[in-house]
């Protein structure tokens, strides 16, 4: 292994500009004659709009424009879309409600944009916001998602009955109900995976430039795949046509699956550049961003678990209601149908699993994939059924976990994955060590000599990722294919740009994907350049979410590579005027076999471009290859979470004091960028675990609408983590790479929930267990202690 | 407007502003100076803070001409002029400190004021509590700890 190659904790290549303050967000770009939209925003979850006054806004100072959803609708802008068809149990398509970007006649969420103001100033945009006058005729609101398909709930869309979205269903109901009959035992669980705000810190932004002179539109924005923006505002929204419309993503704070959707906002200032013909910046504030970002989660479920006195696994069923919000977003519908009960197998070898999932509207913001999207809600369910049934039925959890784990390879779930490779064994074991699970009932007792009471809890996760074969999606209902793209240019002085599909917010790909370009061309890590994020640059790519850009868009820079070298060789052959079968290339080196004549990668780089060696009847000049890679499998990253924790008998508080995470992401390129990245997931998890949550008053508003009131953990409430790895290699990508960005926000909220219900003895708490959910709990299942 | 004076990283600066200027806005968008954020808008994510007359501070909830006459420090004031990185910038890359880079320069600000305050020698007890004003989306704030303290130690070299 080289200094910087593959398995290399090589230092980052972005960082420098990061901790120099020369990073370039959205926000930090401005474009000559700038102006500022300010929304205005609907204070009510639900009412119809009967009139709106723009006229005393228009004369305040600064003000350019003011547009509402009536002039979005006369210039035919075309409404956002959900791209991911999801069929219910009777065959019937789902059905997705108009999404105007702005509402021109009824409102469906507090937050939804009436107007926009766009003015020279942001404090001129925002007092002339408040000038505009909206009529309102407040309706009836509805929140609570295991309440919206009830009768007599306000309707949210017109023709959408009770709500209902989609009634899907997966797997076997009659095998299912067979081995429930004749179980031994059955364990149940009433199940509520709380709403979570994915809050990046940075806010979404979308600076939007018309050039009147070529007719050419520019959007910089917050998007983890600008590509996919400018296909859907092209094609759907019809804002321009593709060729007329570049999309930018510079540096992303963060993204964690929010900025995957295109939203309003975006389409907002580019109409209204366009209309203005000056360049037009909306940057969302942080109340902004609570009200109008995707959400995260929010399932409603009644799960139950069949074994055998053995406690072997029989089966396994789910009713599910996910709340998607008052929109359908860009690929909500996929996020609890098959990012979600395609995982009900977990790391266990079950017979039979089904699972059905309504999805709702209802008067709050809309609901997309957070970090994990599905697969922490599947983990949830089985990781607290497998725990639960394995208290009742006097089993030790790991022990239970080891009669059931999948052990031979491939498997066939019963709910569509073929789990590939993996050993489940190896990193429960592993993790045991390391956490000493030997010594915690040692522990145990130090700790309630300090009143505590001290818990442990695993999690044996599992997760799809590496999203995902074109042709398996498309037959799920994706509308768009998941391959990735990526060009290598060898320019003629030997240095490399790497044009790639995938986009980087916070992941390294600038540092992890030039070692591998480094490792495989045998030239330094400094002559590398990664570029990404710019549709005008890069052909075309689907973006980074779901673990992807490792075993989906590396695999597509191996597969151009591959090209470099074929084309390479046929240069070097004219070079050193060998037979082209006779080249070989090994650390950077073209050499003839069995002599001493070489040529290095620069004088052939340079060479290709040059010409001078072969005529343009026998070889094209230069070296530039493109490769669009389709996987042939999901990827399948498990491994074990181990939470150790203290429950304060007085007050409840819970103390995080060990976490162990051992996982298997197959190949690793930068062990220091993976161990970040198991960091941050998890800390998501805790956070989802312990404080967040996403809470809307029975009228619709948001009781959690800011950094003071939505808790997210901060450095003390976290311990310092010990991870470990195990590996085996994904046979389904040419590096044997798994993924590794969700896995930490996938494994912990099940570890930490079991590890609370272990300390205060309860079968079940709700999520987020606050210090006095857990006094509430403590409370019923302890003496009581605390006043 | 009102006209305000200060110096910022060195350099003595003024400006034409509205009395409701943040000074965040002020450097952001009259210098031009980009590095300092805006994560949260109520003074709980700290992405803004920067160093008033060497004490940190949340240049989101801080008036342009309360700073009348004082000396800003930003993260674009750190490095030495010659490019030398200030060793807490340098200790944030080798610990692997950042991973979307929009926390990290208030993150270092605000480390900057923790060494002050306590020292050079700084257990993860104290980084942790004392890192209460910051917060970070990405890093579980594992790295961010270790890199604090090996940059306090660095600092007394």
């Amino acid at each position: 292994m080289s200094a910087t190659g593959i398995g290399a904790p090589v230092r980052r290549k972005e960082d420098f500009r990061f901790i120099t303050g020369q990073g370039q967000y959205t926000d930090d770009v401005t474009r000559p004659g700038e102006t500022r939209a300010v929304f205005v925003r609907s204070p009510h979850a639900h009412a119809k709009i009967k009139s709106i006054d723009v006229s005393a806004a228009r004369k305040m100072p600064g003000v350019i424009d003011v547009l509402t959803g009536a002039q979005l609708a006369t210039d035919k802008i075309g409404n956002l879309i959900c791209g991911w068809m999801i069929h219910s149990k009777d065959g019937s398509p789902m059905k997705m409600a108009a999404h105007p970007a702005l509402a021109a006649t009824k409102v469906n969420c507090v937050g939804d944009a009436v107007a926009v103001v766009i003015a020279e100033t942001i404090a001129q945009g925002k007092d002339a916001a408040e000038k505009v006058k909206v009529d309102y005729e407040v309706l009836p609101a509805v929140v609570d998602p295991a309440k919206a398909q009830a009768k007599g709930a306000p309707q949210i869309h017109p023709d959408i009955e009770n709500n209902t979205i989609y009634q899907w269903h997966l797997g076997e109901k009659k095998d299912v109900d067979a081995a429930f009959a004749a179980a031994k035992h059955v364990t149940k669980l009433d199940i509520v995976n709380n709403r979570l705000v994915p809050n990046a810190m940075e806010p979404r932004a979308a600076l939007a430039d018309y050039d009147a002179g070529t007719d050419n539109l520019t959007l910089w924005n917050t998007s983890q795949n600008p590509h996919v923006a400018r296909l859907v505002i092209s094609a759907f929204i019809g804002m321009a046509p593709e060729h007329k419309l570049r999309v930018i993503a510079p540096d992303v704070g963060g993204g964690f699956g929010s900025k995957i959707f295109i939203y309003p906002e975006e389409v907002v200032c580019l109409w209204a550049s366009r209309k203005v013909k000056r360049p037009v910046k909306w940057t969302s504030d942080r109340s902004e961003a609570f009200l109008t970002d995707a959400h995260g989660r929010d399932h409603v479920t009644h799960a139950e678990m069949a074994l055998d006195a053995n406690g072997k696994i029989l089966a396994l069923r789910a009713k599910t209601i996910a709340n998607l919000g008052a929109y359908m977003s860009t690929f909500s519908s996929s996020v609890p149908t098959y990012l979600y009960a395609t995982l009900l197998s977990g790391q266990y070898n079950i017979p039979s699993i089904y699972c059905e999932v309504d999805a709702v509207y209802t008067n709050t913001a809309p609901v997309d994939a957070y970090r994990g999207a599905g697969r922490p809600e599947a983990t949830f369910v089985v990781e607290r059924l497998v725990e639960v049934a394995a208290r009742q039925m006097g089993i030790d959890p790991a022990d239970l976990r080891r009669r059931n784990f999948i052990t031979a390879f491939p498997h066939q779930t019963p709910v569509i994955m073929a789990y590939d490779a993996g050993d489940y064994n190896a990193s429960l074991k592993k993790a045991m060590e390391i956490a000493d699970v030997k010594g915690f009932a040692k522990r145990k007792r130090e700790a309630a000599r300090r009143g505590k009471l001290r818990g442990l809890g695993y999690s044996t996760y599992i997760e799809a990722c590496g999203i995902a074969p074109s042709q398996a999606v498309g037959s799920l209902g994706a509308g768009v294919g998941l391959w990735e793209s990526a060009e290598v240019r060898v320019n003629p002085t030997g240095s490399v740009e790497v044009l790639t599909g995938s986009h980087a917010h916070g992941q390294g790909h600038e540092t992890t994907f030039a070692q591998l370009v480094s490792e495989r061309l045998g030239i330094p890590f400094e002559n590398v350049s990664i570029v990404h994020g710019d549709t005008d640059k890069v052909q075309f790519g689907m973006g980074t979410y779901g673990s992807r850009s490792g075993a989906v868009g590396m695999s597509a820079i191996v597969k151009a590579l591959d090209k470099i070298e074929i084309k390479a060789k046929k240069v070097a052959a004219f070079m050193l005027e060998a037979a082209e079968g006779d080249i070989e290339f090994k650390d950077g080196k073209f050499t003839v076999a069995g002599t001493d004549k070489s040529a290095a990668f620069g004088d052939v780089a340079l060479n290709a471009y040059i010409a001078h060696k072969f005529t343009g009847a026998e070889l094209e000049p230069g070296l530039k290859e493109t490769s669009f890679y389709d996987p042939t499998n999901f990827t399948f990253p498990a491994g074990c979470h181990i939470c150790e924790l203290d429950v304060d008998i007085e007050t409840g508080r819970v103390d995080i004091v060990n976490w162990t995470a051992v996982d298997d992401f197959g190949t690793i390129i930068n062990p220091m960028i993976v161990e970040g990245q198991v960091h941050g997931g998890i800390a998501q998890g805790v956070g989802q675990a312990l404080m967040e949550g996403a809470f809307y008053d029975a009228a619709g508003q948001l009781v959690t609408g800011s950094m003071m009131d939505y808790t997210m953990p901060r450095a003390h409430d976290l311990p310092s983590f010990h991870v470990g790895l195990t590996e085996t290699k994904a046979p389904s990508n040419p590096l044997g790479m798994k993924g590794c960005g969700e896995a930490g926000a996938i494994a912990s909220p099940a570890a930490v929930i079991n590890a609370i219900t272990d300390a205060i003895g309860t079968e079940h708490i709700a999520m987020p267990a606050t210090a006095n959910a857990v006094w509430a709990a403590l409370q019923k299942s302890q003496a009581p202690k605390a006043a | 407007m009102a006209s305000v004076s200060m110096t910022v990283n060195g350099k003595a600066v003024t400006g034409d502003v509205e009395p409701r200027t943040l000074l965040v806005q002020f450097l952001r968008e009259n210098l031009r100076l980009t590095g300092t954020h805006v994560g949260c808008d109520t003074s709980q994510c700290g992405a803004c803070i920067i160093h008033i007359d060497g004490i940190a501070a949340k240049a989101c909830t801080t008036l342009a001409l309360q700073c009348e006459g004082a000396k800003i420090t930003t993260i674009e004031g750190l490095a030495e002029p010659g490019g030398k990185l200030h060793p807490m910038q340098e200790a944030f890359r080798e610990h692997h400190g950042l991973q979307c880079g929009y926390c990290t320069p208030g993150m270092i600000m605000s480390a900057l004021d923790i060494v002050r305050r306590n020292g050079n020698n700084l257990d993860e007890h104290t980084i942790r509590d004392q890192l209460d004003g910051n917060i970070c989306r990405c890093t579980g704030y594992h790295n961010i700890v270790k890199a604090i303290e090996a940059g306090a130690k660095a600092m007394a070299k």
